[in-house]
């Protein structure tokens, strides 16, 4: 089944497929931002692969100079019941990817939470606000660069 | 502004009238102010601290904005700086609810990014440490549901039920709540004669003791008039939107991870997937109640079925050492030092492995470089994905039903925040 996934992603777009790893039997396909779209409506919709679910989107910083986050989408299949990783990659300038929430209404939560902890924004999002940090919290928490023990004063007590 | 402007034009109105002595006011729509109204966090039916914006017209739900974040304790930060051992207790305080199979769903996540295969006598335990989980945490759901539906009663007769599970945790691995019973490669310690007594007992009285509580609700009024029809959501809907667990089951798609994506013994056991197609409260309700009896029927199975063996993973390198070996002997020592100390140094990679936990799926994603602290790890959280529906569930119901649509959905905040 993966290398028919993969078989049908390089016929759809053979020149935007960055790369593609196997590793404990679970299929990770890196694709480029601008295709990301049009592949996970793809996958959506082709009714051999039927990737109807969106189980989880988070982003990893992998802390580089060159591409430094990661986008992780998590797919499953109702029909095939399995799982494909979908990831893209943005540069810390630009940290712009489209939402897919126009594929997966799931994506919803999942982007607020990925824009609130990397400071990733998802072009197109109807509601993109923080989902867990309050609305004044200047950074995001879970960029390599964000201290563990935190920031002091970044979280202002409310005032008596 | 407008608002006073409408305001004055209604006096003026009023007294137009007054002064014309003509006591019918005909003012065109008296509803059409909508209230909105802030429910939470600290309210008793919102199960924690989850906390909701709601703009009312009249008694009736124009729209609704769940707000999380107020039990956000920063989880996933906190994995990257410790080992994967040390997280084990953090998974505790996940879904306070079924902290077992929590720590069960961990250790598969590190367990397949490591390639560690565990013995199939700690399979089994953990096969029956999750189904214990799954039944006392739907004993609360239920009880809840109901208490905040207005019958009060059922929740003391299934907190009764849950207490006894609690005792056979407490046998089990010495708490009774934050239990921490897993570790990579196998168990804190192993199922013992009496967990196995305690459970029997348990299971023979299960049934008629729920029965009694199901007894309360079956035919009951109130609870059926309140539930049914109340917090619907569309079979497309609920898949597009990621629902998963009980809810996703009561609105008619048969997917259940311990069938569709086995994990530990599954296969081997025989069981149901309850599936309802109405997709509402009362749905879901009957969901969790099935699902409970189906969960005693793998129970007994497993107790019947539990092989003899070591309940750990006989592999140095990555399994903790059995405490009476690393005070006695050096080699055990050297290795338990590595593993507290160091970690477990797992291959480069990334997993994402999930179970079916009371909620629904709870997967962990975890990345891996090399080294014993997980680079990044993200959990899948069951709490969130589900409370994300509730604006689609809330729209359209009355006020009152916000109770009963959030205990139907029971979410769990430890685990909807991290």
């Amino acid at each position: 089944m993966n290398d028919r996934i993969l078989e049908k992603l390089h016929a759809l777009v053979p020149e935007n497929i960055a790369g593609s790893r196997e590793f404990r039997d679970e299929l990770t396909v890196t694709v480029t931002v601008d295709v990301l779209v049009r592949v996970c409506e793809f996958l959506k919709t082709d009714p051999e692969l039927a990737f109807d679910m969106l189980i989880d989107l988070t982003a990893v910083d992998m802390y580089r100079p060159e591409a430094r986050f990661e986008v992780v989408y998590l797919l499953y299949s109702l029909k095939n019941t399995r799982y494909l990783r979908l990831k893209v990659t943005v540069e810390e300038e630009r940290a712009t990817v489209p939402t897919v929430t126009g594929v997966w209404p799931a994506a919803n939560w999942h982007e607020r939470e990925t824009f609130d902890m990397f400071g990733i924004r998802f072009a197109g999002h109807p509601d993109l606000r923080r989902l867990y940090m309050p609305e004044e919290f200047e950074h995001h928490p879970l960029r390599k660069d964000f201290p563990l023990m935190g920031i002091p004063d970044s979280l202002p007590l409310p005032r008596r | 502004m407008s608002a006073r402007n409408s305001e004055d034009s209604r006096r003026s109105q009023i007294l137009a009238a007054l002064e014309d002595q003509d006591t019918t006011v005909v003012i065109d729509d008296p509803l059409e102010n909508s209230m909105i109204l802030n429910m939470g966090p600290q309210h008793p039916a919102t199960h924690g601290v989850l906390r909701l914006l709601i703009k009312l017209d009249g008694e009736t739900v124009m729209a609704a904005v769940p707000e999380l974040g107020y039990l956000h304790r920063g989880y996933e930060k906190i994995a990257e700086s410790s080992t994967y051992h040390e997280f084990i207790p953090h998974t505790d305080r996940l879904d306070y609810l079924s902290p077992l199979s929590n720590n069960v769903a961990y250790v598969l996540a590190v367990e397949k990014l490591a390639g560690i295969e565990i013995p199939r006598r700690a399979q089994y335990i953990r096969v029956l440490v999750c189904e214990m989980a799954r039944v006392a945490s739907h004993l609360v759901a239920i009880g809840s549901m109901a208490m905040d539906v207005g019958a009060l009663t059922v929740l003391l007769w299934t907190f009764r039920e849950r207490e006894k599970l609690l005792d056979i945790y407490d046998v089990l691995c010495g708490a009774r709540f934050t239990t921490s019973y897993t570790r990579i490669g196998g168990l804190q310690q192993d199922w013992t004669p009496q967990c196995t007594a305690m459970l029997r007992q348990f299971l023979s009285e299960f049934d008629a003791d729920v029965r009694e509580v199901e007894k309360l609700l079956q035919n009951n009024r109130i609870f059926i008039d309140r539930c049914e029809n109340v917090g619907h959501i569309s079979r497309e809907d609920a898949i597009a939107w990621g629902l998963t667990g009980p809810l996703l089951r009561a609105a008619g798609v048969p997917r259940d991870l311990r069938r569709d994506v086995p994990y530990l013994v599954y296969p081997e056991l025989d069981f149901k997937v309850i599936t309802f197609t109405e997709s509402d409260a009362l749905a879901r309700f009957y969901v969790r109640l099935a699902e409970m009896y189906e969960s005693t029927g793998i129970l007994s199975q497993a107790l019947d079925k539990l092989p003899e063996g070591p309940y750990n993973a006989f592999e140095t390198k990555k399994v903790l050492p059995a405490k009476e070996r690393t005070y006695t002997r050096m080699e055990e020592l050297i290795h338990d030092f590595m593993l507290i100390n160091l970690g477990i140094d797992p291959p480069v990679g990334e997993v994402y492995h999930a179970v079916e936990s009371s909620k629904g799926e709870l997967g962990f994603y975890l990345v891996s470089d090399g080294t014993g602290h997980p680079w990044r790890m993200k959990i899948r959280s069951p709490s969130t994905c589900n409370l994300s529906t509730l604006p689609i569930m809330l729209k359209g119901g009355m006020i009152s039903d916000i109770v009963a649509v959030i205990g139907s959905m029971d979410p769990v905040m430890g685990e909807a925040d991290k």
